[in-house]
């Protein structure tokens, strides 16, 4: 029971790892923005939650290495990142939109303009 | 003293007339315009006179000084901080005052410009009666009351400059009054530019002056030339009144300036009465005879302006033995005497110059305004050869008309017999052979006065009638506005003479004894100085006496008589096609006089340029297109070649710009860098994604590269 | 008020023309009237500026600048430049000349200006301004901001509004008069620099600079002097024009809209002879009594007298014939300038004031006919006295003005200027009359051109049929020229408070010229010998003893 329970850091790190690359596989293969904009999101919250644990395991080690009650710092970075997540979806959403008014279409394949 | 000090008054009457006709003219009544400005004339007349006599009185008790009154300071500030240095180097002050001053100079001239200026005004009103611009004419000559009567009153010469300009200003709108004709306004713009020829002189003489006596106020420099510290012969002296004598040139028409004023003819007859006769013409004489302290202290000057004045007043006379419109005749008649008057001047008779003005304004407006009731009466007529047999067809006007031409001719007891007897008299009496040649060009000038003068009135009144029949149908005795000025210039003319009947007639002189103060002084001054050649003034007394001067006084008759004589003989039975004497004896000079010697158009050739010598355009036209073609060419030509110099280097630069700069420095290492770039490029297709892939296999890369290495 | 009368005359154009800005284009009526009430307003502002500087004339002030606004250096300290504002007597009839001719002018463009109004009244309002601002500035940094801000405006009235070939004009005008400024710009860094280095501040300030410039010469000898002397006349010259400077002048003027014109000749070529009073006579002293460079200068201006009178004789366009006699005009007052005479000076200043207001007319008596029929080839008309009679007696009045005309402001300012240069003991190794009599022949010309001009315009009978039904002046154009005509009588009949308020400045320039300490104090007793005019003698011979030793405040060189 208690082994079933105790949940340490490196379950928090492998979930990370695979909402993580959940998210690299989808913005590297799905073909519409708007699912490339949600994979990054997944990618943002993989790194949050690997922010957050290795705050939470950070805490637990002795106040000489660094450690502590303190040691706020991963969780004070996800929430910077959040922020930062929002704002990233607000402009991406604004240029998908602009960019959907100037050629109707959605589609990361069909916008090649950005090359030689 | 009540005319006295509101002296000022006399020359703004006139102002004012001008000015109620400038604001109101157009609004009024014909009858109120000849209210006004007739009446406002005749105020001035009143106090002229007014003015003249309480003078006399003035002067008996202030040692015959010249009266003064000064409105303002016109020129410059009365705290004298416009300075300069006159020629001995102490400091002077610029001002001028808009002041007025009497003398008996200015008295004699007051009292004839504002008397014969007031019958020409009533003559008008009959004469003008039934041309257009009414109010404008009265206006004008209202304008030019007030000009001339600053002239004459002014107590300094830039005050005078002021009047010497304005008349010439009321002189070319005159001329020009009956604008629509071309050769009117051609006219008025001789006049002016001539008359501005002189002013350009006067101005300078006056500068001359007020380097030399510090002060252009009559009292200041007569003072100051008569207070010996100048020699004789001072050459800045010489040079003031020569330029002087310049101005007075261009305003009296003497040679070479004379041009403007047989063409002034152009103008309304009352005009050429009043302005191109009676008196702004004398302006020039005025002037040298207020100007006499300085110009005795230059006898270059006085010779140059005896000389000037006997050529003019025979050259004139000899145009007018031919000419045919009867204005022209009394034109050149007008020049001749003029003439007369600055040879008399020229040899130091000032008096009997300034007499001469006198009575030949009387007559001399007299003829104007006669000749203005025949042209009336012949319809508009003014070629003699058009008229004869008016003489009991408009008898008053033939009488005075008479009457004037006896006394211009010279007959005694006529006013001309006086005052031109004087004048050769005078001359006579100089030292030296060539005054005695001045005399006898002067003689030969009476000779053919008398004989143009009664050609006119053979032409004219007796003779076969020459008109058309309508003309002569038409032929009527002027209006009583008119024939009543004539009436009062014909006494004048035969009575003004008297004023001065010679000492050797048993007279007193009194015209000459009343201008003492102004012309004897120096006189004096010269004799203490033993200056005996320039004393003709002085010497007057003594020689009036000699058994000569009855022999001059003898010829001069006869030459009268002869030309009388000489006139009737060839005129009385004029018929149409007669033959002029002259023309029978000698064509060549016939056409020479009757073309006035040619001068107006050796005039137009060589100075104004209105006339080209085959291409070649000389004078100041020539001048102004020589100007404007260096103006846009040259000037003009240097400024656009600058910009186009600029426009072409700009060229070059965009050149080597576009090619070298551009070309070879700075896109040269761009294609460079493509070229050499292009290898790489071929990665790049555009999909994001795909990017986000090479991206990630590098980042894995990376990764187990650390990992495993 | 009174402590900001000057910025109060000089922003009220200004005012109006920002206020236009919010107005609509459409709504033409109200611009113009917008534009003629700030147009009069400026001109009403300026009014009170007669009393009270007459007041201070009365009293004898002595200081230069009056009305100063502003010390030096208050605006951008760093540089030493300030926003200083002053008139002298000079100035002061020149502003007043501006105010005038600005509302004039704007009062003559109500029918003239058809399209685009409301860019019109608005730069029209702006030039106003900085043509203000020259004549008041005492910072040599402002005075450059007005000098070129003022060019702007006129270079977009000509290069919009204009003839046929505006744009030529507008350009060459443009470009002469900057080729022109970008020399005065090198000069007064000079100025700045040296001052620097004789006093060890940065300063533009007038005043301070009168005190150090004249040194230049003894610190960097005569070439530099006059090298520097150079840099300033060109800019001035050029914009005078003076000959061989003029050409930009006749195509500026004939390409103008009328009001421009007016503007152009009446206050714009009067910043030239402004430039050589306020800063060429008291900077380069020395430079100027050097007779190579006297001689040039007063042959440059007798040849403008007598050649701009003989180009205009023969022009065949009204305008340009106008334009050129304004170059003959300008040379009469550029020789009162260098003349260097008291006299000459002062009648030169007064002869600006009448240029502008006789050349002035001029042009918009040109404007009037040329609305009517659009052309101003003089041939095609004639006879115009028949239709139009008022119109040719005012063009009459204002003729005789411009051709010196006794008891017009004409003869005044050329009489004093001729008297001015003919008394002059030694002018470039001549004597004064010797230049004079060079100068008289323009008088003559004066009114050969103008009335000849006048009969093949007016006189005669109307022939070409065009011109029959012309309407005469409509009640709004007399108003134009009525303040013109009065002050053309004003000046002609008594001048003297003109002399009055010019006679302080100018002994002062003069005596800083001559190098002269000992001078008459020229304004102690302006008002306490009122009664010396019944004199009977005008030679009033002023002894050594009764000068006053204290020589001008902004006179004296300053110490090295």
């Amino acid at each position: 029971m208690d082994a079933m329970l105790h949940i340490s850091t490196l379950h928090y790190l492998v979930l990370g790892a695979a909402l993580f690359l959940l998210g690299v596989i989808g913005v590297l293969t799905r073909r519409n923005v708007v699912i490339v904009l949600m994979s990054i999101e997944l990618i943002l919250n993989a790194v949050n939650l690997n922010l957050v644990a290795l705050s939470r395991y950070w805490q637990g080690m002795p106040a000489r290495l660094g450690g502590g009650a303190q040691a706020l710092h991963g969780q004070v970075f996800a929430i910077f990142v959040i922020t930062d997540a929002a704002a990233e979806a607000a402009v991406g959403l604004g240029i998908l939109i602009a960019f959907f008014r100037n050629k109707e279409t959605v589609n990361v394949d069909e916008v090649n303009l950005l090359k030689w | 003293m009540l005319f006295l000090d509101h002296i000022y008054l006399i020359p703004l009457l006139p102002a004012f007339g001008a000015a109620m006709m400038f604001f109101f003219g157009r609004r009024v009544q014909k009858a109120t315009v000849s209210a006004v400005c007739v009446g406002v004339v005749v105020l001035a007349f009143i106090m002229a006179c007014g003015a003249v006599l309480q003078y006399t009185t003035w002067a008996d008790a202030n040692h015959h000084q010249p009266y003064q009154k000064i409105l303002y300071t016109w020129l410059g500030t009365e705290t004298g901080h416009f300075n300069f240095l006159t020629k001995d180097g102490s400091q002077a002050v610029f001002q001028a005052d808009a002041g007025f001053l009497l003398d008996p100079l200015s008295s004699i001239w007051l009292l004839f410009v504002t008397g014969v200026g007031m019958l020409i005004h009533i003559y008008s009103i009959g004469y003008m009666g039934h041309e257009g611009g009414y109010y404008r004419f009265f206006g004008y000559l209202n304008l030019f009351m007030f000009a001339m009567l600053t002239l004459v009153l002014a107590n300094n010469y830039v005050l005078m400059f002021v009047g010497w300009e304005g008349v010439g200003l009321c002189s070319y709108l005159l001329i020009g009054f009956y604008f629509h004709r071309k050769s009117a306004s051609d006219a008025a713009n001789k006049a002016f530019i001539v008359n501005r020829i002189g002013d350009a002189g006067f101005i300078l003489g006056m500068f001359f002056i007020a380097w030399y006596f510090g002060s252009l106020r009559y009292t200041n420099v007569i003072a100051a030339a008569r207070s010996g510290h100048f020699q004789i012969g001072d050459p800045i002296i010489t040079a003031a009144t020569l330029l002087l004598f310049v101005g007075a040139c261009g305003k009296s028409a003497q040679l070479p300036l004379y041009v403007w004023l047989p063409d002034a003819m152009e103008g309304p007859t009352p005009v050429s009465a009043l302005i191109h006769a009676a008196t702004m013409v004398t302006a020039g004489v005025y002037m040298v005879a207020r100007s006499n302290a300085l110009f005795l202290l230059a006898p270059t000057s006085m010779k140059t302006v005896a000389i000037v004045g006997a050529l003019t007043a025979i050259f004139a006379a000899s145009i007018g033995l031919v000419q045919n419109d009867i204005k022209r005749v009394l034109a050149y008649s007008t020049v001749s005497q003029l003439g007369y008057m600055f040879l008399a001047l020229g040899v130091g008779a000032f008096a009997a110059g300034v007499f001469h003005v006198f009575t030949h304004s009387f007559f001399k407006a007299l003829l104007f305004l006669g000749a203005g009731a025949v042209i009336h009466s012949m319809s508009g007529e003014q070629d003699m050869r058009n008229m004869g047999d008016l003489a009991h067809r408009i008898p008053i006007t033939y009488r005075t008309m008479l009457v004037a031409t006896l006394a211009i001719a010279g007959i005694p007891p006529f006013a001309g017999f006086f005052s031109k007897d004087e004048i050769l008299w005078q001359a006579w009496t100089r030292e030296g052979t060539a005054y005695h040649i001045l005399w006898f060009i002067g003689y030969a000038t009476a000779l053919m006065t008398a004989f143009y003068m009664f050609r006119l009135i053979y032409l004219t009144f007796f003779g076969k009638p020459r008109m058309s029949h309508e003309v002569e149908h038409h032929i009527h005795e002027c209006p009583h506005s008119m024939a009543v000025p004539l009436l009062i210039l014909a006494v004048c003319s035969l009575s003004a003479g008297w004023l001065s009947w010679p000492p050797s007639l048993g007279g007193s002189a009194r015209f000459e004894k009343f201008l003492d103060p102004v012309f004897a002084p120096e006189a004096q001054v010269l004799q203490e100085e033993g200056k005996a050649a320039q004393l003709a003034a002085g010497e007057r007394e003594a020689e009036h006496t000699s058994p000569s001067e009855y022999l001059l006084m003898f010829l001069s008759v006869a030459a009268a008589g002869v030309g009388w004589f000489m006139a009737r003989r060839s005129y009385e039975n004029a018929d149409k096609g007669f033959t002029e004497p002259i023309q029978a004896i000698s064509p060549p000079v016939y056409n020479t006089l009757l073309n006035k010697y040619y001068v107006d158009e050796a005039y137009d050739y060589a100075f104004t340029g209105r006339r080209k010598i085959g291409d070649v355009r000389l004078g100041v036209m020539g001048l102004g297109e020589a100007s404007s073609w260096f103006d846009a060419n040259v000037v003009d030509g240097a400024v656009n070649a600058a910009g186009w110099i600029t426009r072409l280097t700009a060229t070059i630069s965009k050149w080597w710009d576009t090619w070298i700069i551009d070309g070879v420095g700075v896109n040269g290492p761009a294609i460079l860098a493509r070229m050499l770039s292009y290898p790489a490029r071929l990665f790049e297709w555009g999909l994001v994604q795909w990017y986000a892939l090479v991206m990630t296999a590098g980042l894995v890369g990376f990764v187990f590269y650390y990992v495993y290495h | 008020m009174q402590a900001h009368i000057l910025s109060v005359i000089l922003f009220t154009p200004l005012v109006g023309a920002i206020l236009l800005l919010f107005v609509p284009k459409e709504n033409k009526d109200a611009i113009r009237w917008i534009g003629n009430i700030f147009g009069l307003a400026g001109f009403l502002v300026s009014l009170p500026l007669v009393p009270a500087f007459w007041a201070l004339v009365k009293s004898g002030d002595t200081t230069p600048f009056k009305f100063v606004e502003g010390t030096a250096n208050n605006w951008i300290p760093s540089i030493g430049a300030g926003y200083v504002l002053g008139i002298d007597g000079i100035s002061f009839l020149l502003v007043m000349l501006t105010t005038l001719l600005g509302w004039v002018s704007i009062l003559s463009s109500w029918t003239a200006i058809e399209n685009r109004v409301k860019e019109y009244y608005i730069w029209f309002l702006v030039l106003q301004t900085g043509m203000l601002g020259v004549f008041m500035a005492l910072d040599f940094f402002l005075f450059f901001v007005f000098w070129e801000a003022m060019l702007v405006p006129m270079y977009l009235l000509i290069g919009i509004w204009g003839g046929p070939r505006k744009l030529y004009a507008a350009i060459k005008f443009f470009l002469y008069t900057l080729a022109g400024s970008v020399l005065m710009l090198l000069g007064i860094l000079f100025l700045y620099f040296h001052h620097h280095g004789v006093t060890g501040v940065y300063t533009f300030s007038i005043p301070e600079l009168y005190k150090t410039a004249p040194q230049i010469y003894s610190d960097y000898g005569p070439y530099a002097a006059t090298l520097l002397f150079l840099s300033f006349f060109f800019a001035f010259a050029i914009k005078v024009p003076m000959f061989p400077f003029h050409t930009w002048l006749p195509d500026a003027h004939v390409e103008a809209p009328t009001a421009g014109s007016v503007i152009l000749a009446g206050v714009l070529l009067k910043m030239g002879t402004y430039g050589f009073i306020r800063f060429s006579l008291p900077f380069f002293p020395d430079v100027l009594m050097h007779t190579r460079v006297r001689f040039w200068v007063m042959t440059l201006s007798v040849i403008a007298i007598i050649y701009g009178a003989l180009v205009s004789l023969m022009q065949k366009d009204m305008k340009k014939l106008v334009a050129y006699s304004s170059v003959s005009h300008l040379g009469f007052c550029t020789l009162g300038i260098f003349a260097l005479s008291p006299l000459g000076l002062g009648g030169s200043v007064l002869q600006q004031i009448n240029h502008g207001i006789s050349t002035g007319a001029l042009f918009l008596i040109v404007g009037i006919l040329y609305e009517r029929r659009h052309t101003r080839e003089i041939a095609e008309y004639g006879g115009i006295s028949n239709v139009m009679p008022v119109y040719a007696t005012i063009t009459m009045i204002m003729f005789l003005s411009s051709m010196g005309l006794p008891l017009l402001n004409g003869f005044v300012g050329e009489f004093s200027i001729l008297q001015g240069t003919f008394m002059e003991k030694e002018i470039a190794g001549h004597p004064g009359w010797f230049w004079a009599a060079w100068a008289v022949p323009g008088v003559v010309l004066a009114a050969a051109y103008l009335l000849w001009l006048y009969q093949r315009v007016f006189f005669g009978t109307v022939t070409n049929p065009k011109n029959e039904k012309l309407h005469d002046l409509t009640p709004r154009e007399v108003a134009t020229f009525v303040p013109l005509i009065i002050m053309a009588f004003w000046i002609g009949l008594y001048p003297k408070p003109f002399f009055q308020i010019l006679e302080q400045p100018v002994n002062n320039l003069v005596a800083t010229v001559h190098h002269e300490t000992a001078k008459p104090d020229v304004t102690v007793n302006a008002a306490a010998q009122p009664a010396e005019l019944v004199a009977p003698a005008a030679v009033v011979p002023i002894a050594n003893s009764s000068m006053s030793a204290k020589s001008a405040p902004m006179l004296k060189k300053g110490n090295h």
